[in-house]
């Protein structure tokens, strides 16, 4: 039996060694019935241990890359820093106006939530962390940062940048977390695709890319569609920025479902700062109505001076038209216009700019060429006439002849002039 | 006069470690992992503890040393990511038993000979990761991607050359 042991001492240790693992394996992929979820309490232990010999070095490696960098960046590398300011002040400008303009739609927004009741979360508090360092491997995608339990960290708390979400909290020591990347392949969260509002999963792949594997082809979803966190997970408060799509492709294993790759909001493999979400609220956070107020007033402020401007420009553009009327017509018509020397003083006078007719032109009809009874000129004035008399026959007046006619010719016999005899005027005729 | 047998050979090439550096090298070779991986992400192909399993294990040429030093430095780059401890714990085993078992038999100082090891065994271990995964904890989304894991294995070959020629210097004098 001892010859046995010591005979094949080597390949009985491998064998124990690897069912030992077996088993352990077999433990930990039973408990935890959730892909990401946090380990049982020997588990944990066994990470405790590790990631406490392990991270002190990589604070230390990280305190001095930091401290090298921000020497570097706050001491010697601030050749552009004027540049950058004004840039920064004319970015905060253009965000200004931009904030401005977003702040009405969003009050708008609020008022038609309070009156579906719709419940929002929004993010209430953050703690900062930096990245002290990674698993080390692509097999999984997992970070560390420098807070944990003693700064108010709980496991399954949202880790997100300004830019977009980034992960939730895995594993919470006292002063370490650990990070599990939406990249990774046991992640997973719930998105909302922005404009066709279709509601999907997230998943991390191998390769590290996020993917929406869940989704039948659609033809209004399109590349470029921004992704949203949908809020149904219980882990990433609602709204948040996830990515933007990159690519739709059928899924060629899970027919008849697409593989829709995202491009993530944040740059995940380079993540220096983050920010855990410790906790979020029903309503707006103080800061943020006082800056919804402020745009408010600003977008008031700026619809009021567009308003007046308008009106300052159209008043111009009317002034403008008529100073070209007026410059353009006189020339036109000048020959017509042109004072007649034996016109009376009065249709001098008319020619004349007056408040009514700014440009001081009077519309002269042209000559008629076959002047009748109602040709202007000819009908007596109405002073003249009396109701109920016969038109009398030398009241008629002869039409004006045209000048290029003035009398017909000698062979032509006159045409026969029509006694004008009124029928309202006569009516027992 | 005694002839050298294969055994006295064997002794006579067993190379032994201090605690201190028995400890000190593989928790080095994790960190520095995990440093370079974050410096810049592509760095995480590399797999300095995979190297370091087989330095040991061909060094001091006992199977059953090679798979205890090969489950030690597995478990714990498992205590450091999101997986169930003990993929990588059952992978390095496999590759110290491994590499002890060759470094018997082989002359495990000469270059060519290195060069094969660390490729073979960079490609056996993705082999026995993707095995595990799949197999025993049945994530069917795992995929063996041969051109990756090839351009795994020469980076982790390059890498281990300068490494081993590094560690050649804490074997203890004989």
């Amino acid at each position: 039996m001892e010859s046995f042991f010591t005979r094949f001492k080597n390949v009985l240790v491998l064998v124990t060694v690897l069912l030992v693992q077996t088993i352990g394996l077999a433990i930990q992929v039973r408990r935890p019935v959730e892909a990401g979820a946090p380990d049982g309490e020997k588990v944990t232990l066994l990470r405790h241990w590790v990631v406490a010999t392990v991270t002190p070095f990589e604070r230390f490696f990280h305190g001095i890359g930091h401290n090298v960098r921000y020497g570097w960046s706050n001491y010697i590398d601030l050749r552009n820093t004027r540049q950058q300011n004004r840039d920064l002040q004319n970015e905060i400008a253009r965000l200004r106006l931009e904030q401005a303009q977003l702040a009405e739609d969003a009050m708008q927004g609020h008022r038609l939530q309070a009156l579906l009741s719709f419940q929002q979360h929004y993010v209430a508090s953050t703690v900062a962390a930096q990245v002290i360092g990674t698993s080390g491997t692509d097999q999984s995608r997992v970070l560390y940062i420098d807070k944990g339990s003693n700064q108010g960290l709980k496991v399954d708390q949202a880790v997100m940048t300004p830019d977009g979400i980034v992960g939730k909290l895995r594993e919470v020591f006292p002063n370490t977390s650990q990070v599990l990347l939406i990249n990774d392949q046991t992640s997973g969260a719930g998105v909302l695709l922005a404009s066709t509002r279709v509601r999907a999963i997230l998943r991390g792949s191998q390769g590290g890319r996020i993917v929406i594997n869940n989704l039948t082809p659609d033809s209004r979803i399109k590349p470029g569609e921004q992704v949203l966190t949908s809020g149904g997970d219980q882990v990433y408060p609602r709204g948040l920025k996830v990515g933007t799509i990159e690519s739709i492709a059928p899924d060629p294993e899970h027919q008849p479902y697409t593989t829709i790759v995202l491009k993530p909001a944040t740059n995940l493999f380079q993540l220096e700062e983050v920010l855990v979400i410790t906790g979020t609220q029903g309503s707006l956070t103080t800061q943020a109505q006082k800056d919804l107020a402020q745009g408010a007033a600003a977008a008031k402020d700026m619809s009021a001076a567009k308003a007046a401007a308008d009106e300052a420009a159209a008043e111009a553009a009317a002034q403008s038209a008529s100073q070209v009327v007026s410059e353009r017509l006189p020339s036109i018509h000048d020959a017509e216009t042109a004072p007649n020397p034996n016109a009376p003083a009065g249709t001098a006078d008319a020619a004349k700019p007056t408040p009514a007719n700014p440009a001081g032109v009077v519309p002269k009809p042209l000559p008629t060429l076959r002047p009748d009874r109602y040709t202007p000129g000819t009908t007596p004035p109405a002073s003249s006439l009396t109701p109920g008399a016969g038109h009398p026959a030398g009241t008629v007046a002869r039409p004006p002849t045209s000048p290029n006619n003035a009398s017909p010719p000698a062979d032509t016999p006159a045409p026969p002039v029509k006694k004008e005899t009124p029928e309202v005027a006569n009516p027992n005729n | 006069m005694p002839s050298l047998s294969y055994t006295s050979r064997r002794e006579l090439e067993e190379h032994s470690f201090s605690p201190a550096v028995t400890l000190l090298v593989p928790v080095a070779a994790i960190v520095l992992q995990v440093l370079l991986s974050k410096l810049y992400w592509r760095l995480s192909i590399l797999d300095l503890p995979l190297i370091v399993t087989i330095f040991f294990a061909v060094s001091r040429r006992s199977p059953a040393v090679g798979t205890l030093t090969g489950a030690a430095i597995g478990l714990a780059q498992d205590a450091l990511t999101a997986q169930p401890i003990g993929v990588n714990g059952m992978a390095k085993s496999v590759i110290g038993y491994i590499a002890s078992s060759i470094g018997i038999q082989v002359d495990v100082d000469n270059l060519t000979t290195r060069v094969v090891m660390n490729f073979g065994f960079s490609l056996l271990s993705s082999l026995i990761l993707f095995l595990i995964n799949r197999r025993l904890l049945g994530v069917s989304e795992i995929h063996m991607q041969w051109g990756h894991e090839l351009i795994r294995a020469g980076a982790n070959t390059l890498v281990a050359l300068p490494i081993f020629l590094l560690l050649d210097y804490t074997k203890r004098p004989e």
